[in-house]
């Protein structure tokens, strides 16, 4: 075993930043969805990491505990949010975030 | 602790304030609950309050008795103003407690007295509720008339002043929707109201000046300088006097401010023979004979006020001979009395001023209630004419008061005719009664001080002694003038017996300071200087043979022939114009009216015209207030309204839509723009954490 | 090098590989498969952490149900490809800018000795990171957390249901 902590960190970043791109260019609201559950993951491996780095002590397992919440509000979350695209699509008739600019000022 | 023991201590002296406390409570019951306990108990509350007072009153008598020093006996600190300092306190002395004696004795009897005249009149007048109020009136006089006597200081003098003045008002308007044109008994009360202002403010003045030159009003501190330094202040206790004297005027009704007392009688006859006869008209007397020390001092006020009182007591003489109401006959017999009174404090002699003050509410009260007597029993007769069918007064409006409507009432009325007759003859000072002795005395100190004081006096007993004997032989003897007249009857004992007693009063008054005994003098020695007259023979016969001549001329003018019925006073034919002068009342009334009161109303309309209605309102309002108001707001609305605020206002508005004009241009709408936003925070965030914190 | 370190690093690969294509692709069916791809990954890491229970959990819930949930209503709603026509100008160049700014600040926290990481991992106890552990723990310490979780779920069920009603047909 000779995976450093910091190399797992470095990739959650990475992935982080890639998620993160893809809200701010992307226009279809499915892929930004996407780009958000991927900055998840991120973050969930993250706290993998952590929790190995900490592995012997039993506190370290909350680690594991957290992930698995965070999936569950995913998955609560992405049954809302595709529902909510569902609805604005039936309005507008595209997922194109930039045509739903109504508050525009 | 024996009763002796309590004498001794002089702790007696601690219930005087009840004297005030009891016709309080008194009124406040009656006040408060009169209208639940019927006429009887409202009555016999009042009258006992009263009576209570008097016991009061005697416990105080016997204090002094082994402490004739006096004392005065502190109830509470009531204003305390840097250098002014005023306690409520009473003062107890020889002759504050001469004074609570009479006023709670007479007082007690008219209160009984009332309970049975009122008990008609409410009736007779129609409005029997009226019947608590009256008594609690009149346990108000009496309560206000006791803070007056007992009296520490001026202020609490001028307290008790101003309480015995309204009630004086309340209860002459007694009837206030009565009278002539329906408002005659409400412009008496205001005419006596008015009047007693005039003097009120002098007593006012007198105060102010005191407090000036003493810095207290305090009796005892006033009389103390006055006795220490009243040589180099002669000029200003002259002015404090004078306007105190002015004061005395107003309250006891002289010359020149007496003309309230006549209207007066438009009160309930009670109200007449107590207020306006026995006891508040005597306050001034009360005052000056209390203020002697200052007046020692002034010679030329006391000179003045022997002059006013004599002056007063002829001239009001002069006037009731020409009288045909029975109670103004009384009114101007007792301002002449009060002329006596006054005359004899002038000439320095308090002592027989206080003397025939008090035999005076003797006989004078007794008058009056045997007026009211004879008065009723003549609305008894014209009741009972109208509700046996009989037109009596012919259809014109009927005057009960009117002696032109009696005669012949000494067989139907006897207490009252013998009463009277005993009160006449006292007040005409015929030896032994009381006005012989009282009257007596101050003709002797007059004769003894000033000759021309004297002779006024004299001239003016004589005319007591005619008007008096004019006024008993039109009303009891002779034949009937009227239907009512003939069918008059007596009244219930209730009226009566106060009568007798106050009687007894009238016949035994003389002994409080019969020559050679000089109780009073005695008595009153511990609280002023007195000088003692000695009974001088010659006065006391001419006065009496003055007396009888008159009586007798009386006789021969109205008794010899009786006064028909309808046809004038003999008097009339004889003396012609003088008497349509005393008849109306020398025209005293219509002078004023004439020289102040017209005048007065002249110029307040013109003041009204010129300062207020000119002046202030269409000039200084209408033009410079006005004017100046319209053309500043019109300037502040120009100028500074529509430019500065409005300037401001627009101008914040202006800048804020400017402002957030452009920065609406930041909400593009755009969730992705959003977004950009939102991570820009997000590097800022932890740019602090990573680099902030440290 | 080891072998795990060798594993690592390939795992890695792809999963930033399958990022960015996942980014960049023109077709949202094809954006989804490849986050399929990067979700499968990392489960592989999460394997070589010792955390197999979330590994399956990932595989299972993310790769598996959301990840399918994702393709129907892309189909459903027939929106492969939207952006036909470029917006927001800055928007791009902007974006490219701040995520670099992001990165430099990872790195900084990393490799500038700001938080003194751990060095290598050490070994872990029996059973760590197995079903057992973490539900013992679960329904240990975190019982009303996640029955909670439970009716976050329910609601969301029913959010899901009221927002896609078809109200046209319904009765208001």
């Amino acid at each position: 075993m000779n995976i450093a902590t910091d190399y797992i960190l470095a990739l959650s970043g990475v992935l982080f930043v890639i998620g993160v791109l893809g809200v701010l260019v992307r226009r279809n609201a499915i892929v930004i969805f996407m780009s958000i559950e991927l900055m998840l993951n991120s973050a969930n491996l993250a706290l993998i990491a952590f929790a190995r780095a900490m592995a012997p002590a039993a506190e370290a397992l909350r680690g594991h505990v957290l992930v698995f919440f965070v999936i569950a509000v995913a998955a609560a979350e992405v049954a809302v949010g595709l529902a909510l695209i569902v609805a604005i699509f039936r309005t507008k008739h595209s997922i194109d975030v930039d045509q739903v600019s109504s508050l525009q000022g | 602790m024996s009763f002796s023991e309590v004498l001794q201590g002089g702790s007696l002296f601690a219930y005087a304030p009840l004297i005030i406390a009891f016709p309080l409570l008194g009124l406040l019951i009656n006040m408060i609950f009169g209208r639940r306990l019927g006429e009887r108990a409202v009555g016999i509350i009042a009258s006992s309050a009263v009576g209570l007072s008097f016991v009061i009153a005697i416990l105080q008598f016997f204090a002094l008795s082994t402490h004739p020093e006096g004392t005065s006996v502190p109830i509470a600190d009531w204003i305390t103003i840097g250098q002014l300092a005023v306690p409520w306190s009473l003062k107890v002395d020889t002759l504050s407690v001469t004074m609570m004696l009479m006023v709670t004795g007479v007082s007690a009897l008219i209160h009984v007295y009332a309970i049975g005249y009122m008990h008609e009149d409410v009736r007779f007048q129609g409005d029997p509720g009226r019947f608590t109020r009256f008594f609690v009136f009149f346990n108000l006089f009496v309560a206000t008339m006791m803070v007056l006597v007992t009296a520490d200081n001026f202020l609490m003098m001028f307290v008790g002043w101003e309480g015995v003045g309204l009630c004086s008002y309340l209860l002459i308007g007694f009837w206030f929707e009565k009278g002539e044109d329906g408002i005659g008994n409400a412009i008496a009360g205001k005419k006596a109201f008015i009047t007693n202002r005039i003097g009120d403010f002098g007593f006012l003045i007198a105060m102010f000046l005191i407090f000036g030159a003493v810095g207290s009003l305090q009796f005892a501190d006033v009389f103390h300088w006055a006795h220490e330094h009243g040589l180099e202040n002669v000029d200003v206790i002259t002015a404090i006097t004078l306007f105190l004297l002015l004061g005395a005027t107003g309250k006891s009704a002289q010359i020149p401010l007496f003309v309230w007392l006549p209207d007066a009688m438009a009160g309930p006859t009670p109200v007449s023979a107590l207020i306006h006869a026995a006891t508040m008209v005597t306050a001034g007397i009360y005052m000056i004979a209390r203020n002697q020390a200052l007046y020692d001092v002034a010679g030329l006020s006391s000179n003045l006020v022997a002059l006013i009182g004599a002056a007063t007591a002829l001239f009001a003489a002069t006037i009731a001979v020409g009288q045909f109401d029975i109670k103004r006959v009384l009114a101007y017999s007792t301002i002449s009395q009060l002329g006596f009174m006054l005359a004899a404090v002038g000439v320095g002699a308090q002592v027989a001023g206080m003397f025939h003050l008090v035999t005076h509410a003797f006989f004078k009260a007794l008058l009056f209630l045997s007026a009211g007597s004879v008065i009723q029993g003549i609305e008894h007769g014209h009741h009972h004419l109208e509700h046996v069918g009989a037109n009596p007064g012919g259809g014109e409006a009927f005057d009960p008061n009117d002696m032109r409507n009696m005669g012949g009432l000494r067989s139907k009325m006897k207490i009252t005719f013998w009463v009277y007759l005993i009160g006449a003859l006292a007040l005409s000072g015929i030896f032994p009664l009381a006005g012989f002795w009282s009257k007596d005395e101050i003709l002797a100190d007059a004769n003894h001080e000033s000759i021309v004081i004297f002779l006024l006096l004299t001239v003016a007993a004589f005319f007591t002694a005619f008007y008096m004997g004019r006024q008993i032989l039109m009303v009891f003897f002779g034949q009937p003038r009227s239907e009512a007249a003939k069918h008059a009857p007596e009244n219930p004992p209730v009226m009566t017996v106060p009568l007798i007693l106050l009687a007894v009063g009238a016949i035994l008054g003389g002994v409080l300071n019969l020559p050679g005994m000089h109780t009073l003098t005695d008595w009153l020695e511990h609280t002023l200087h007195v000088h003692v007259t000695e009974f001088n023979p010659v006065v006391a016969g001419l006065s009496t043979l003055l007396a009888l001549l008159a009586i007798g001329i009386a006789w021969f003018v109205y008794g010899r022939q009786p006064m028909g019925k309808g046809s004038p006073d003999p008097l009339r034919r004889m003396l012609g114009p003088i008497f349509v002068g005393m008849e109306n009342k020398w025209w005293v009334d219509e002078l004023y009216q004439f020289l102040i009161v017209r005048p007065y109303i002249a110029l307040a309309d013109v003041l009204a015209d010129v300062i207020d209605w000119r002046f202030w309102h269409d000039w200084f309002h209408d033009t410079v207030l006005a004017r100046t108001f319209r053309e500043g707001t019109r300037w502040l609305n120009d100028a500074f309204d529509l430019r500065v605020i409005d300037g401001i206002a627009n101008g914040l508005g202006n800048l804020t839509q400017a402002i957030s004009g452009r920065m609406r241009f930041l909400q593009t709408g755009y969730v992705r723009n959003y977004a950009l936003s939102f991570l820009v925070g997000v590097l800022l965030v932890l740019s602090y954490f990573i680099f902030g914190s440290s | 090098m080891t072998l795990d370190l060798i594993l690592f690093f390939g795992i890695a690969f792809i999963a930033v590989v399958s990022a960015i294509s996942m980014l960049i692709s023109r077709n949202a069916i094809y954006s989804a498969l490849f986050l399929v791809l990067n979700f499968v990954a990392i489960a592989s890491l999460y394997l070589l952490l010792n955390a197999a229970f979330i590994a399956m959990v990932q595989v299972t819930v993310y790769a598996g149900a959301i990840m399918v949930l994702f393709l129907f209503v892309i189909m459903l709603l027939g929106a492969e490809r939207v952006e036909t026509s470029p917006s927001l100008p800055w928007q791009l160049p902007v974006a490219i800018l701040l995520g670099l700014v992001l990165v430099a600040e990872f790195a900084y926290v990393l490799f500038g000795k700001v938080a003194q990481a751990g060095g290598e991992l050490t070994g872990v106890g029996e059973g760590f990171g197995s079903p057992a552990s973490v539900g013992r723990m679960l329904f240990d310490q975190y019982l009303i957390p996640f029955e909670v979780t439970s009716i976050l779920l329910l609601v969301a069920m029913v959010g899901a249901i009221v927002l896609t009603r078809d109200d046209r047909k319904g009765s208001r």
